[in-house]
């Protein structure tokens, strides 16, 4: 394992960088209080999924997890189809909202145990393993609403996560930094955390070790499903209905997040504070392409070239070369 | 690779071994569950074996025989591609609009060469990137494939263009074996369809009959040792993603050809149904094996599924259910086989 304050120092300027270049650009409305709001509301559902792929991506062994979008999809279609054929959203408000993201949450988890399983005891590579549930998640979820939207409708206090505000910051974003905070503490304090970096960066080691590895690794990928599930509740609390085509970007956006915090793609490092502040970066300049007026398409130019200039920055070590005395040299 | 093992492998003991034969040679159980599956069908809907639907299915598998060749050849040296789609958007779609705006003398075989030049080009950007990147090639192309796609999309085009000049429309149009049917139909086999068949011979005396080849199952087998053996990396990462780019940006053409326009927000998408395809064909995700006959086979076997479901009354929203179970299965099955052995 490496140590890098780097990295953080790095994201946390190009931060600033951003909401300076943002305010320059837009002459301050950027940093109003409504833009601010309404970036922050727009973060979690993609910061959930990019933690999801971070401890996937420490695990090792080619590790990564590409169903994220597609079993926050499943997590809210299935969620709304079934606590919807027996509660009222209209009626019972509070009982549809609390089982509606029970019932989700569960669904995440047992989608990520899931995979979970298939790559530990089936030996299956994970890339193929989670390409193969990503369709079968997809599919699932056309196949329980029909190919159709499914309405959720907004009740509270389901609707409060989507659009409230808790003095003035969006519940939904602090349900995201809460989340966020724990898995941290989980990773630095607990014998999970340190096994499963362990794991990442020497999985021959750790056998031997006799970590429990099976187990590590099917936590971790529930781990993963259940933040895809906590997506799959905010996106329907965002949004009035829920779709099992929602957000095809995602899956892009959520290993942009991981690579650009600089989560080792071989496994073995990954910080939650950096894919949190990664996530942050991400938002601000997809903002400001907003206020430029920019079409969908030119973003998704931008994010192929940002993961490959963050690919290269990591390669490179060109953090390294800004902040002379940690300068390393490159793998 | 099949044909050294065929001679080393321990074939002393006699008597028929399904274990062994599975172990030597994965694609016999894509072959006996494409047959399973055909045989099912026709008992159920005895349409299926029309010869128009079964033509239906080979015009329908070219596309994708190309796309899971190039993808083949990369997951035999132990990477993996899936901006494939969008090299052959780019390269259709920005070449329709170059010939039909442009340039409409260029006569077709110099379009088709275009189309390969222009995928092989895309293809080497995969591959430098790839090598000198040094991280897994699936986040490379991840990224490549959004910005091969961002830039056809915000630089080049979003318009259909719905007539092509005469002479694609004509390749799309050319026979190569037309009949009647019993209800009076006329059934055409097109042309193209001859392209998969030759990429395919290619593809397999490239992996089977040169240096090449013994290069791509060398660095999937490992990579490291193969690069002190003296392979030389560089040339071989460069070599593999401009050929699969080079065969995307033919089957774009192709594509584009067929369907008689050309869309750009075509095509891309449609990546994990060939990446199954190559899988269930046999070839290990992880490198080092797989043969260019397993991949056909797991093309048509993807390919007849997909066209099926209706057949026997399966509705189609089951399509992705259906496949991705497939690939979890096959990806189980080929697993334990390796462990037994």
């Amino acid at each position: 394992m490496r140590t890098t304050g780097g990295q953080l120092v790095m994201l946390i300027g190009i931060n600033v960088l951003l909401l300076a270049a943002g305010a320059a650009i837009s002459g301050g409305s950027f940093l109003s209080l409504f833009n601010l709001q309404s970036m922050t509301s727009q973060l979690p559902e993609i910061g959930f999924l990019a933690i999801g792929v971070m401890l996937a991506m420490c695990a090792g062994n080619g590790g990564i997890d590409l169903s994220g979008i597609a079993l926050a999809n499943l997590s809210s279609v299935l969620s709304a189809v079934l606590v919807g054929a027996l509660i009222s959203s209209t009626d019972s408000a509070f009982a549809f909202s609390i089982a509606f993201m029970l019932v989700a949450v569960i669904v995440g988890c047992l989608g990520g145990m899931i995979n979970g399983l298939l790559i530990s005891r089936l030996n299956i590579t994970p890339i193929l393993c989670t390409l193969g549930t990503q369709m079968a998640f997809t599919g699932i979820a056309v196949v329980v609403s029909d190919g159709r939207a499914v309405t959720v409708g907004s009740p509270e206090p389901l609707a409060s996560i989507g659009n409230g505000m808790l003095l003035g910051v969006p519940v939904s974003f602090v349900l995201f930094v809460a989340v966020a905070a724990l898995i941290a503490a989980l990773l630095k304090f607990t014998p999970f955390g340190l096994w499963l970096m362990l794991m990442g960066t020497n999985p021959k080691a750790a056998t031997y070790a006799g970590f429990p590895k099976d187990r590590v690794l099917i936590a971790t990928y529930a781990m993963s499903g259940m933040l895809s599930g906590l997506a799959g509740v905010v996106i329907a609390a965002r949004n009035v209905n829920v779709k099992w085509d929602y957000g095809t970007s995602y899956l892009l956006i959520a290993i942009l997040i991981a690579v650009m915090a600089g989560v080792r793609p071989e496994g073995g490092y990954g910080r939650v504070i950096c894919v949190v502040m990664a996530a942050i970066a991400l938002q601000l300049l997809s903002s400001m392409l907003n206020f430029g007026g920019l079409s969908n398409f030119v973003r998704d130019f931008a994010w192929g070239a940002l993961l490959l200039a963050f690919l290269a920055v990591s390669r490179y070590d060109l953090v390294g070369l800004l902040t002379p005395g940690r300068r390393k040299k490159p793998a | 690779m099949s044909s050294v093992e065929l001679e080393t492998a321990p074939g002393t003991r006699g008597g028929f071994s399904l274990r062994e034969l599975v172990r030597r040679r994965p694609e016999v159980i894509t072959f006996l569950l494409l047959m399973a599956i055909c045989v099912i069908v026709s008992v159920v809907n005895p349409a299926f074996l029309q010869p128009s639907s079964l033509i239906d299915i080979g015009r329908a598998s070219v596309v994708m025989g190309l796309f899971a060749l190039g993808v083949f050849i990369i997951l035999a040296a132990g990477g993996i591609d899936v901006s494939f789609t969008a090299i052959a958007a780019f390269t259709m779609y920005s070449l329709t609009l170059l010939v039909s705006k442009h340039a409409p003398w260029i006569p077709m075989p110099a379009i088709i060469l275009m189309a390969m030049a222009g995928g092989a080009l895309l293809g080497t950007i995969n591959g430098l990137l790839v090598h000198n990147l040094r991280v897994p090639s699936l986040i490379v192309t991840i990224g490549t494939q959004y910005l091969f796609r961002g830039f056809l999309l915000s630089f080049i085009g979003t318009v259909w263009i719905m007539s092509l000049p005469p002479q694609m429309g004509a390749f799309g149009r050319m026979p190569l074996l037309q009949f009647d049917s019993a209800d009076g139909r006329t059934i055409t086999l097109p042309m193209y369809f001859l392209v998969l068949p030759i990429a395919a011979l290619l593809t397999w005396w490239i992996l089977n009959r040169t240096l090449m080849g013994r290069a791509i199952f060398a660095v999937g087998g490992n990579a490291s040792v193969a690069g002190r053996l003296g392979y030389n990396l560089r040339t071989v990462h460069i070599f593999l993603f401009a050929y699969a780019g080079a065969l995307a940006g033919l089957a774009g053409i192709i594509h584009t050809c067929a369907n008689r326009q050309s869309n750009p927000f075509d095509l891309v998408g449609t990546e994990i149904n060939v990446i199954a395809a190559v899988v269930l064909g046999g070839a290990r995700i992880t490198g080092g094996t797989g043969t260019v006959l397993g991949t056909l086979l797991g093309v048509l076997l993807v390919v007849v599924v997909n066209s099926v479901l209706v057949m026997v009354g399966i509705p189609s929203t089951w399509q992705r259910v259906v496949v991705g179970s497939f690939i979890l299965l096959a990806a189980a099955f080929f697993v334990t086989a390796q462990k037994k052995s």
